[in-house]
């Protein structure tokens, strides 16, 4: 068993691939970050980084797999789910080591663990984009913080730039530290210092007049809909689980 | 803006719109233009009550005041409530400050009838049409129409909607004629031609005409209340049937009867509400739309009443055993469809990963089919498979004895006496 150590990024593990075909390591056992860390225990192989390597191992996935196939890839291990990296490189080996297109061969483990891993990112991206609660701003400016399961916030551009066109707004992954920012031009990922903007007098000053107002009327409006006699706890905390419910402004 | 009126008109007015249980704010194509507010296209769930309904739409009435006296509505002419009406700007403001917070997809927008249906539609309509217009807003607005409208009216609402709906409230005229004696069936199936119509004619233009203007993209639906009237699933069933199959709907909707008013017609206050049926229509519903079923091979002459036990496809299947053990590596996939504990998503997967090689029980159940229920019905790459002759009955026992019910605290166990 031969184990590599990469740096966590796509082109890394693009690369690793490269080692393992052109070294013959097999089988081989993935990890991420520094490989200092886990030389103490086994014998390690540190990947760098390659860009022409990983360019060309790239090349060959783009010939065997669709382009929204390659892209599925890329989602799956951009989400940094902890231990699925030998998994995606079993898919990766997968592709290789087939004559045709292997992306419905659902028979195949690689094959249905990626697809898995798909339908947990895409369903923390859904929650997103329904959870996320903007706070207006003094400035104009709405603001919303997540902490979703996996790293999903590249994958939330799209739907929110398209959608609130008209106000400045940012989304922040206070988990990952880290933020979408959208200027009514275009959006660029921040990262911010909160320690002098946390303090408690500094928030309450932040938010603009009416923004207690909505945020009653919304929780109004939410106990309203409500019909006590079709109570099911289960099904509620099934659709919004406990872990979302502080950043919801209903449910605080 | 005076805060403690517009609370206590949305508590009100949102209370009175919640029987109405179309949430949908999916199959619209409304894009955002001109750097506006908004877009609409596959709906999303932005929260949930407490008694599991997804809230996407701010869903209210414009007004609960209403010269209808229908038996069923808690707007009744007749019942002692307060009433409230929103002016058109109040609607429009909360929708924008809403909508801008992302706490909803759109607006829903109902009303009880003051004057007559005209009058009414006017004020939703004119609440749209300010929407659009005035604050370029492109998010989904669902419209209700109101029984016995104007064709002109319609057509306006159409222009600035992405769905419109009209109520059928009960599966039948009959049903109808009893407890809501103002209304006429008539009045609500002639504004639904009159939709079905110019959809199919709007489609046919935006053919030709790229900027041809949208009409009602997201289509029409429409609801009926079940368990307030006696009527049983087959009527329910045929019925949505037949308005799926004549006015293109893209939803029918069972609301399971909430008692909220004491009424000798209705059932008595403290009757439950019917959610193991309501859920079971749906599944129905379901089977019919996605699943390939023909509404007779679900309910029919026979069985005029779903199986409360199990779900109607697990149902139908009992009946037709003939038609299984189904091979998953070779049948055609509208075959697989009709498997109990296989969906769709599951049935497409097979289909697709069959081509790289026989699929066997670990693969199937990794693929996400219910085994449990699924291996009295099919065989696959594996000796293993059900031998024993079993009739539906025992296979039905089989599987109630190995299933948890979601269901299991409303089901009465008979006493045993010996």
């Amino acid at each position: 068993m031969n184990t590599l150590v990469y740096d966590g990024s796509f082109e890394g593990l693009l690369t690793a691939v490269f080692e393992i075909y052109e070294r013959k390591l097999y089988p081989v056992k993935l990890l991420k970050g520094e490989w200092r860390s886990c030389a103490l225990f086994e014998e390690v192989i540190p990947i760098v980084t390659d860009e022409a390597r990983a360019g060309r191992v790239l090349k060959g996935l783009r010939k065997k797999l669709s382009a929204a196939g390659v892209q599925r890839l890329y989602i799956s291990h951009m989400a940094e789910i902890a231990g699925e990296d030998c998994n995606v490189l079993g898919f990766i080996r997968h592709v290789f080591d087939s004559d045709q297109n292997i992306e419905e061969d659902y028979g195949n483990r690689y094959v249905m663990r990626l697809s898995e891993i798909l339908k947990m990112v895409r369903r923390e991206k859904h929650r997103m984009e329904a959870f996320v609660r903007f706070q207006k701003l003094n400035d104009g400016t709405f603001y919303a913080a997540i902490e979703p399961d996996f790293n999903v916030l590249p994958l939330l551009i799209k739907h929110f730039k398209s959608r609130y066109t008209d106000q400045k707004w940012m989304i922040y992954d206070i988990k990952r530290n880290y933020g979408l920012y959208y200027d009514l031009h275009d959006t660029q990922f921040i990262e911010m210092n909160f320690d002098e903007l946390s303090k408690p007098v500094n928030v309450i000053a932040a938010y603009s007049e009416d923004e207690g107002v909505y945020q009653d009327l919304w929780k109004n409006y939410f106990n309203s809909i409500n019909i006590a006699s079709r109570k099911n706890t289960r099904l509620h905390v099934r659709h919004i689980p406990r872990r979302y419910w502080r950043h919801l402004t209903e449910k605080i | 803006m005076n805060v403690g009126r517009i609370t206590e008109k949305l508590n009100i007015l949102a209370d009175a719109a919640k029987y109405d249980v179309s949430c949908a704010s999916s199959g619209s194509n409304r894009k955002n233009k001109d750097k506006g507010l908004g877009n609409a296209s596959n709906g999303i769930c932005h929260s949930y009550t407490e008694d599991g309904r997804c809230v996407s739409l701010l869903k209210i009435l414009l007004t609960n005041h209403c010269i209808f006296d229908c038996a069923y509505c808690v707007s009744r002419k007749n019942n002692d409530i307060k009433r409230a009406a929103f002016t058109v700007q109040e609607v429009v403001d909360l929708t924008i400050n809403f909508y801008r917070r992302n706490y909803i997809e759109g607006l829903f927008l109902s009303s009880g009838i003051f004057k007559n249906a005209d009058y009414t539609m006017e004020r939703l309509v004119h609440v749209a049409k300010k929407l659009r217009t005035e604050h370029n807003f492109n998010g989904y607005i669902h419209l209700k129409s109101i029984p016995g409208v104007s064709a002109e009216l319609m057509q306006e609402a159409g222009l600035y909607a992405d769905r419109l709906s009209v109520n059928l409230e009960m599966p039948t005229e009959a049903g109808l004629k009893l407890l809501a004696p103002d209304k006429n069936r008539q009045d609500m199936i002639d504004p639904m031609h009159f939709l079905s119509r110019e959809i199919i004619r709007n489609t046919e233009e935006k053919k030709l005409f790229k900027n041809a203007p949208m009409f009602a993209p997201a289509g029409q639906s429409t609801q009926v209340i079940v368990g307030a009237t006696p009527e049983s699933d087959q009527q329910v069933l045929q019925s949505a049937n037949y308005f799926y199959r004549n006015f293109n709907l893209k939803r029918v909707y069972y609301s399971g009867y909430v008692p909220v008013l004491a009424d000798r017609r209705l059932p008595a206050l403290n009757t439950a509400v019917p959610l193991v049926r309501e859920n079971r229509l749906y599944q129905a519903d379901w089977l019919m739309r996605f699943y390939g079923f023909h509404v007779n091979e679900i309910v029919n002459n026979q069985n005029p009443l779903l199986d409360l036990d199990i779900d109607p496809k697990l149902s139908w299947a009992i009946r037709n055993m003939q038609a299984f053990p189904v091979d998953i590596n070779k049948a055609d996939l509208q075959l697989i469809l009709r498997v109990p504990g296989i969906g769709l998503l599951s049935a497409q997967k097979i289909v697709a990963a069959r081509k790289f090689a026989g699929l066997g029980w670990e693969q199937l159940k990794k693929i996400g089919v219910a085994i449990n229920r699924a291996r009295y019905f099919i065989t696959c790459k594996s000796n293993e498979f059900e031998r024993r002759d079993l009739t539906g009955q025992n296979i039905k026992q089989f599987i109630m004895a190995q299933s948890q019910s979601k269901y299991i605290k409303n089901t009465q166990t008979q006493l045993n006496l010996f």
